[in-house]
């Protein structure tokens, strides 16, 4: 028998947590509510107790890394000290038990498997009836609690006779592990993104060779400077300006309006270890091609250190995805709400090309634009684009 | 409880978090002064690039460096400045550490309001700001629920000890207090009343302030 400590959530805003330091190692026994851990949120640094006693079988998370809440941080094996590997570790469900400072759910039933939840800790329910806890455990795990064998009260199937269920399901192969708060607040994003706008996508390639020779002409003054010339500065540039050729790219659709923005909000997604946010580059339509690798820079960085301000991923009117960072050459990227379109860079590659009837060696990359059909159309986007692809290719000089 | 040294109230702070879990203690506001003292927060720790002052600048200005099991960076505290450690227990109703903070900051915005300061928020930026300067500082730890450090709210300290540091490890912005803010001398003594007052309001809670001599 085995538990998993999770990161627990200190406030209803905070999706994440950085562990500063274990005050215990692996094998150490611990007693309950003996501080196992410590984590660093906001300026809050809390003392996380043990949710049980036993030996600290594996510590999941190093002192140092951030998690979102509910993750696995670490797992304790039973007070008896027998700390064998417990092939099912992995698969039991964690749950937030709420209210309490630590957040734990024993990854088997307690001895003789009575029933410890505060759910049935109160008075017995009529049989049948499911606690909320139950309810929600089952449907985050797609489970029909029809099918459960309960031992409960009356036959009611408690959380842990949940939890037995998904372990043996998943005793199989594979693991089950529920999605944490960001995970889930993307997956909404991105469905209701594709249920809201009529997403269509048009793709253009385009020529890097005067950007390419620009960029190795100023590279080292860029650098000396503090900044970093990349390729997305560029098109970041070509963007801005093209979004001032064709203003609806760069407006939002609330209800039956179509709001057009004067200011230009650049949004930049930035990957992460799990998931992916993005910082919006402000005033972006003053801002000069130092300015806004400046920008990205700083604010891919800081997203990846989780240390961006709220402020800093609100106000955006357009965004560009750079998946050719990952060597993607083509991708369809799905809008982010409220905004009309989005840009998506592939690879700059070398690739052959004609060139007056003749094959040569070229510079290229597809960008995509996803847009939404209910306020742009192909023709519309396509001027667009090609508004992007002429300011490239002609990059000017003069804005470096 | 007036000037207490750092590691003093260290311990005390200890002793009535143990205390105040085993509930044998009312939730308790500690205000008191240090004398001059940089400390480095759970951030600061790990990297502490925002100490500008080398250890013997520090020694020669008699100011002391203490590692504080806090959230936070880097700060200091000094004569002139009202330090705040509340030791309360949040559960069962305010089990929310960015409430908790926001709450303080309501404290400070609104103690700072008495002497017609309009002090504010900062998104993203814990503390209390008048501009891009900063006013109170804000670095807690908890303990079950059990609150510990808090806040540090300059009323007339002497501000040139701040560039011995880079507050908070923020670029960019500076700090004031009330006492440069009003023009006037301000006593810590004069502000610690309504900071309670004010304390009383936002947490629903009438704290006894410790008066026995530290």
């Amino acid at each position: 028998m085995s538990t998993n400590v999770l990161m627990p959530q200190l406030g209803e805003s905070i999706a994440e947590g950085t562990i500063i330091r274990w005050n215990k190692a692996v094998g150490d026994k611990v007693e309950r509510d003996e501080p196992l851990f410590e984590i660093s949120t906001d300026k809050v640094d809390a003392e996380i107790p043990s949710p049980t006693a036993g030996t600290l079988i594996a510590i999941e998370v190093p002192a140092g890394e951030t998690v979102p809440v509910d993750s696995v941080v670490a797992v304790i094996g039973a007070a008896d000290g027998v700390a064998t590997a417990d092939p099912a570790r992995d698969a039991g469900a964690p749950v937030r038990d709420a209210g309490a400072g630590a957040a734990v759910v024993p990854a088997a039933p307690a001895e003789g498997g009575k029933p410890t939840t505060p759910a049935a800790g109160g008075k017995p329910k009529a049989p049948g009836r499911l606690s909320p806890v139950v309810r929600r455990l089952a449907s985050e795990h797609d489970v029909d609690p029809a099918a459960i064998q309960g031992t409960g009260a009356g036959g009611r199937v408690t959380k842990e006779d949940v939890l037995r269920y998904v372990e043996s399901r998943s005793a199989a192969g594979g693991r089950v592990q529920p999605m944490s708060t960001v995970r889930r607040k993307i997956a909404e994003h991105m469905v209701r993104s594709r249920r809201t706008s009529a997403h269509v996508h048009t793709v253009f390639e385009v020529d890097f060779s005067q950007v390419a020779r620009l960029r190795d002409a100023h590279k080292a003054e860029y650098a000396a400077a503090g900044a970093k010339l990349t390729y997305l500065s560029f098109v970041a540039r070509a963007v801005v300006d093209a979004l001032a050729e064709v203003p609806v790219a760069n407006a939002s659709l609330d209800g039956e309006n179509i709001v057009y923005s004067d200011d230009i909000g650049l949004g930049i997604a930035v990957a992460l270890d799990d998931g992916l946010i993005v910082p919006v580059i402000k005033h972006a339509r003053e801002a000069g091609v130092r300015e806004l690798s400046r920008a990205i820079a700083d604010l891919a960085e800081r997203a990846r250190t989780r240390r961006l301000a709220p402020g800093e991923v609100e106000g955006g009117t357009f965004t560009i995805t750079n998946h050719g960072a990952f060597g993607s050459l083509l991708g369809m990227p799905i809008i982010n709400q409220p905004q009309l379109a989005i840009l998506g860079m592939g690879a700059v590659e070398q690739r052959p090309v004609i060139v007056d009837g003749a094959v040569a060696v070229g510079l290229r990359a597809y960008l995509t634009l996803g847009f939404d059909h209910r306020v742009i159309d192909g023709a519309t986007a396509d001027r667009f684009m090609a508004a992007v692809k002429l300011n490239i290719e002609q990059f000017d000089p003069g804005l470096l | 409880m007036g000037m207490v040294p750092y590691g003093t109230a260290l311990s005390l702070q200890r002793e009535l978090v143990a205390e105040r879990q085993a509930n044998r203690v009312p939730d308790t506001l500690l205000l008191l002064q240090h004398p001059h003292v940089v400390t480095l927060g759970v951030s600061a720790q790990q990297q502490s690039t925002n100490v500008l002052a080398s250890p013997r600048e520090l020694a020669d200005r008699g100011v002391e460096l203490h590692e504080a099991p806090r959230g936070g960076d880097v700060t200091y505290h000094g004569p002139g400045q009202l330090v705040g450690y509340p030791i309360l227990d949040l559960r069962p109703d305010r089990c929310d550490v960015h409430r908790y903070v926001r709450d303080l900051e309501a404290v400070l915005i609104g103690t700072a309001g008495a002497f017609g300061i309009a002090a504010e928020r900062a998104a993203g930026l814990t503390g209390v700001w008048v501009g891009t300067d900063k006013l109170a500082a804000i670095g807690v730890r908890l303990s079950r629920w059990v609150t510990s450090h808090g806040f540090a709210l300059n009323v007339s300290t002497d501000l040139d000890y701040f560039t011995l540091i880079r507050p908070c490890g923020i670029h960019g912005r500076g700090v004031t207090s009330i006492a440069a803010l009003s023009g006037r001398p301000v006593t810590v003594a004069e502000v610690e009343p309504l900071l309670v007052r004010e304390f009383a309001a936002v947490f629903d809670r009438t704290p006894c302030p410790s008066r026995s001599s530290g």
